[in-house]
C-alpha cells in the first residue's frame, strides 16, 4: 500500500488485500493529475462549458428583510447541470477514469443526484455504467432513477441491510472488488478510504475557490459564518474549503430526522449518538451500537441519511474549526416553503438543511454581517417527498388519475 | 503452535480442512450442532464468524446469514461465549473471523486477551491490511495469537512477502477476484498463483473463495495445504439442513 492518509485519527484505508494493488493505481493516477498545472485548467473548462461553473452566489434580499439580521447569500450548485454540485466530483472522476484506461464506472447513490451525474459523465464519456441504489431510496426517488436509466444506466437496487446509501456503497465495493481491471468506482462524497477523501473534496473545492472570491467581489469582504448542509459531507468539504485560512466561522448542517432525541436521526457529530468506528475502509464517527453494528438512521433527505461521515469533518470538528449541528425534518420543510415563497428558491431538502440553521441564527446577526448558504442541489427531484409532506390534494389528485390512466 | 499442530496433521493427511461458519445464524444451538457435526467429521480447523452488519468481502450467502444473526440477536459477547465453550469441548483449533470494528469497538486489547483466555487461536480480518494494524499486530504477538494474513492474486511478489512477515500459523490464499460464495476457476492459473504464495512464504498455505465440492479439493492436492469451505457449508444447511453437514464434509476427502 503505497500511502494513507489520516485527517487528526480519522480516514485510513481499510481496504481488502484483493483491493490494494487498484487503491495504489488510483492513488498514482490521482498525484499525477494534481501535479499537472493544465488538468485543473482543463477540469475548469469542462465545468464551465458542460456545467454552469462558476456558479453564481445570489442576495438573498427578501429573506434578509424578512429575519432583520445579517446580509444572507446563496451559493447556487443548484444551476449545475444535474441540479447539484455533484457533477463537480463527478466530471473530475470521469477524466480520472479516463487517464487511468478504464471504460466502465460506478457509483453508490442515495437521493440520486450522485447517480445521474455519473450516468451523465458516462454518456459523455462514454464509458459503461452501473448505479447501486438501496431499495427504499428507489421508492422515494424514482424520477431520479428514471433519469439514470434513460441516460443509459444500469440501476441496481440493493436489497440488503437498510437498504439505503451504506447498503449501496457496500454493493459497489463488491463489484469493484470483481471488476477493478476495467472499472473505476466513482465514489460520491469525501467518505471511504484513502484516496477517496482527498480526490472529492480536491473536486469540490471549486465551490469554495469561487465563493471566496464572489462574496468579496460583491460585499468587500467575507462572511461571518458559511452554512452546508452533511450527509456524507462533500459539499459543506467543498465549500468551506475556501474559507479554511480565514477567519469565518463554518457551520456543518446533520439531519436532525424526527429530533436528536428520538433515536431517528442521522446526525453523527451534532448529536452525541455517534461513537468512533471502522466501517467501509475508514475511521470516523459512525451511529453504531456498543457492539459496533451500524444502526438504522433516518431523515427526510434521503441524500443525508448516511451512517458515517467524512473523516476530513470529523477532524475539524475535534480541532474546533467546524461547528456541528442538525435540522429536523419539520424545520426542514418549513425552510424549504419559505425559500419557495420567499425568495422563489427551490433548495433540495438535503439543501434546505443548511437553510433552516441559518434561518434560525439570522436574526441573532448584525446588520453588516454577511452570511452564506450553500444551495447544494435543486429540489425538484424531491417533488414526491415533498407533496406527501404538504399532504397536496390536488397532486394526490393527479397522482390518482395518472395511475388510472397506466391501470388502463 | 498452529503451525506446528497444522504440520503434524500434514504428515497423516495430504489436505487439511478447515471450515466457516456464521455465529448465531440460523441459532446459536444450531452453531453449536454445526460446529460438533464438523468436528465429528474430522474437519482439521474452523473458523467462526461474528457477525457484522457491513459484512464487504462476503457475498450474497454470507452477507444475509450475518444479517440474519444480527437480526435475531447475536452480540459480540454471545459469540465469544459460543467460542469458549467450543474450544474446551472439541479437540480442534479455532479461530475467530471479522471485520475490524468489531475488535475495534471492544477494544482491540481486551478483545485480543478475551480470544486468548477463550483458548482461540488466532483471527482473520479480511479488512485489516498490516499498515493499519499495527496495535493489532502487537497485541496479538503478546498474547501468541495467530494474525491469519491474506494473500490475493492481484498482491504482487514483493507484498506477499511483507504480508508474510507478520503472518503467523497459516497463509489464507483468496483464490480470485470477487468475494466470498461465487465459482472459482480451477485451473492452471490458479496454480501458477499458488506457485507464487508458496515462494513468498514458508507458511502452510490454505486456499479459500468458491471451494465447494470434493473435485475442487482433489485439485488443491500437492498445491495447498488447507482447503476452506466457508459458504457452501451454509448452502448446504439452508437447502438440506443441519444434519446434512456431516456428510457433506466426509464426502469432500
Amino acid at each position: 500500500m503505497i500511502e494513507r492518509r489520516y485527517y487528526g485519527e480519522f480516514g485510513g484505508a481499510y481496504i481488502p488485500e484483493i483491493l490494494v494493488s487498484t487503491f495504489d493505481q488510483l492513488v498514482k493516477a490521482f498525484k499525477e493529475v494534481k501535479d499537472d498545472p493544465d488538468f485543473w485548467e482543463e477540469y475548469v473548462k469542462i465545468m464551465s462549458t458542460y456545467s454552469c461553473r462558476p456558479t453564481p452566489i445570489t442576495f438573498a434580499e427578501n429573506f434578509t428583510r424578512h429575519f432583520g439580521g445579517a446580509r444572507i447569500y446563496i451559493k447556487r450548485e443548484d444551476l449545475n447541470h444535474t441540479g447539484a454540485h455533484k457533477v463537480n466530483n463527478v466530471m473530475g472522476q470521469g477524466l480520472l477514469t479516463k487517464r487511468m484506461g478504464k471504460t466502465r464506472v460506478i457509483a453508490e447513490t442515495g437521493a440520486g443526484q450522485h447517480g445521474v451525474a455519473t450516468a451523465t459523465m458516462a454518456a459523455k464519456y462514454g464509458f459503461k455504467c452501473t448505479i447501486y441504489m438501496g431499495e427504499v431510496d428507489i421508492a422515494r426517488q424514482s424520477p431520479n432513477v428514471f433519469w439514470m436509466k434513460r441516460l443509459g444506466a444500469e440501476v441496481i437496487p440493493v436489497k440488503d441491510g437498510a437498504r439505503i446509501l451504506k447498503d449501496a456503497i457496500n454493493a459497489a465495493f463488491r463489484d469493484w472488488v470483481t471488476n477493478m481491471d476495467d472499472t473505476h468506482y466513482v465514489l460520491g462524497t469525501v467518505c471511504g478510504p484513502h484516496p477517496f477523501p482527498e480526490i472529492v473534496s480536491y473536486f469540490q473545492s471549486i465551490i469554495g475557490k469561487e465563493a471566496r472570491g464572489q462574496i468579496l467581489e460583491q460585499e468587500g469582504k467575507l462572511p461571518a459564518r458559511v452554512y452546508a448542509c452533511v450527509g456524507g459531507g462533500s459539499n459543506a468539504v467543498g465549500i468551506f474549503s475556501g474559507f479554511f485560512n480565514d477567519p469565518v466561522e463554518l457551520v456543518g448542517v446533520e439531519a436532525g430526522g424526527k429530533g436528536l432525541d428520538t433515536g431517528h436521526h442521522a446526525s453523527r457529530l451534532a448529536s452525541k449518538d455517534g461513537t468512533i468506528g471502522v466501517a467501509q475502509g475508514y475511521k470516523t464517527y459512525f451511529l453504531q451500537n456498543s457492539d459496533g453494528q451500524m444502526q438504522e438512521t433516518h431523515s427526510v433527505a434521503a441524500g443525508l441519511d448516511y451512517v458515517g461521515v467524512s473523516p476530513i469533518l470529523a477532524s475539524l470538528r475535534e480541532e474546533g474549526k467546524v461547528r456541528f449541528e442538525s435540522a429536523t425534518d419539520q424545520e426542514v420543510m418549513d425552510a424549504l416553503s419559505l425559500a419557495l415563497r420567499k425568495e422563489g428558491l427551490v433548495p433540495a431538502l438535503e439543501s434546505a438543511h443548511a437553510f433552516a440553521q441559518a434561518f434560525k441564527e439570522a436574526p441573532d446577526m448584525g446588520k453588516d454581517d454577511v452570511i452564506m448558504i450553500n444551495q447544494s442541489g435543486r429540489g425538484d427531484k424531491d417533488i414526491f417527498t415533498i407533496a406527501d409532506a404538504y399532504a397536496d390534494p390536488e397532486w394526490q389528485k393527479f397522482i390518482k388519475e395518472k395511475a388510472e390512466e397506466y391501470c388502463a | 503452535m498452529l503451525e506446528s499442530y497444522l504440520r503434524n496433521r500434514l504428515k497423516k493427511k495430504d489436505i487439511l480442512l478447515m471450515t466457516h461458519i456464521v455465529l448465531g445464524y440460523p441459532s446459536f444451538d444450531a452453531s453449536l450442532r454445526i460446529i460438533e457435526s464438523m468436528a465429528e467429521a474430522g474437519v482439521d480447523l474452523m473458523e467462526l464468524q461474528i457477525p457484522f452488519s457491513e459484512p464487504t468481502a462476503d457475498g450474497p450467502v454470507i452477507l444475509r446469514a450475518n444479517q440474519t444473526a444480527l437480526r435475531c440477536g447475536a452480540t459480540v459477547e454471545d459469540c465469544l461465549s459460543l467460542a469458549e465453550k467450543v474450544t474446551h469441548t472439541f479437540d480442534i483449533p479455532f479461530l475467530i473471523m471479522s471485520y475490524y470494528n468489531i475488535l475495534f469497538k471492544y477494544g482491540v486489547d481486551d478483545f485480543i486477551s478475551v480470544m486468548a483466555n477463550c483458548n482461540l487461536q488466532g483471527a482473520i480480518i479480511p479488512d485489516l491490511p498490516p499498515e493499519e494494524g499495527r496495535e493489532y499486530l502487537d497485541a496479538m504477538e503478546e498474547h501468541t495469537l495467530c494474525p491469519i494474513l491474506l494473500f490475493s492474486p492481484t498482491t504482487s511478489q514483493e507484498r506477499m512477502r511483507y504480508l508474510a512477515s507478520f503472518g503467523k500459523g497459516f497463509i489464507y490464499c483468496v483464490a480470485r477476484k470477487g468475494v466470498t460464495g461465487q465459482d472459482t476457476d480451477f485451473s492452471k492459473d490458479l496454480e501458477t498463483y499458488l506457485v507464487r504464495c508458496r515462494n513468498a512464504t514458508p507458511l502452510p498455505l490454505a486456499l479459500g473463495f468458491g471451494v465447494k465440492e470434493k473435485a475442487d479439493i482433489d485439485f488443491l492436492r500437492g498445491k495447498a495445504d488447507i482447503a476452506i469451505i466457508g459458504t457452501q457449508t451454509i448452502r448446504i444447511i439452508e437447502q438440506v439442513g443441519v444434519a446434512a453437514v456431516g456428510d457433506f464434509i466426509r464426502g469432500l476427502r
